[in-house]
């Protein structure tokens, strides 16, 4: 090897985290890891749905308590925020939208409809949900 | 000098590159990101649906063939995901071998254990038992 201190990835001096467009980036990545933990909670809820109804009933006491509406409440938004910026990623990938004012515009946009989602799924369980 | 030049004709065909699976790390993360989409949005549906539900309502749910099949493509295609996803944040981040090495392994472990438990539960829902 050439240079064996030669500088190795993550390298977060050389950005200004202050810009929409690398906070988006690292949060992208963070919510995709957030969502592992996410998905385990899925696992968990059906694992206990399979289980039966006493199991289920405790399961279901711990995400229906403050902390765990609160926890859910977080994960929803990781996962709208993941979805509407990895649209914004397959909207890249098609070779679109790469001018700084777009790539400004589509960040606000993701930002915004992630919290709409997330407050609009919420509404909608309160109202619909049981 | 370019790269190609050093290469084989039958390499640049092949287009395979040092890792020899060519792009298809990165596309099967685009194609699994794709199917996430209505994927999640019918997931949140139905999460909205039994938010505050009894078990029996929940099973009886759940245990329906078509969310039954859209729970097992979900659980299939997330784990996937999160699998090319996690391995691209390890490569990018984790550099000593032997902790490299761990994470990549307990990554596709874990993705795969994950997947069956996720499966074997919608199933016995579906099934009964």
């Amino acid at each position: 090897m050439a240079n064996a201190n030669r500088p190795l990835s993550p390298h977060l001096q050389v950005y200004d985290m202050l810009q929409i467009t690398a906070l988006m980036s690292i949060l992208h990545r963070i919510t995709g890891v957030v969502l592992a933990g996410g998905l385990v909670l899925v696992l968990w809820w059906l694992v206990a749905l399979a289980s039966g109804r006493e199991y289920y009933e405790v399961v279901m006491g711990i995400a229906g308590s403050w902390v765990g509406r609160l926890v859910l409440f977080g994960f929803t938004w990781a996962l709208f925020y993941h979805l509407c910026n990895g649209l914004r990623h397959l909207y890249w990938d098609a070779g679109w939208g790469f001018e700084i004012p777009s790539v400004y515009r589509s960040g606000w946009m993701v930002v915004i409809a992630s919290a709409v989602l997330t407050v609009l799924a919420w509404i909608c369980a309160y109202a619909f949900g049981g | 000098m370019k790269i190609s030049q050093l290469n084989t004709p039958l390499k640049n065909v092949r287009g395979l590159g040092s890792a020899k699976d060519g792009t298809e790390h990165w596309w099967m993360q685009r194609v699994t990101a794709i199917a996430l989409v209505p994927l999640v949005f019918a997931f949140v549906v139905l999460m909205i649906r039994l938010a505050g539900a009894n078990y029996a309502t929940a099973a009886g749910i759940v245990g329906h063939p078509v969310v039954s099949g859209v729970l097992l493509l979900l659980v299939v295609t997330a784990f996937w995901h999160l699998k090319l996803g996690l391995q691209v944040v390890i490569e990018d981040y984790v550099h000593a071998p032997a902790s490299k090495l761990f994470l990549m392994f307990a990554n596709t472990f874990g993705c795969w254990i994950g997947a069956l438990i996720c499966i074997l539960a919608v199933l016995k829902i579906a099934f009964g038992g």
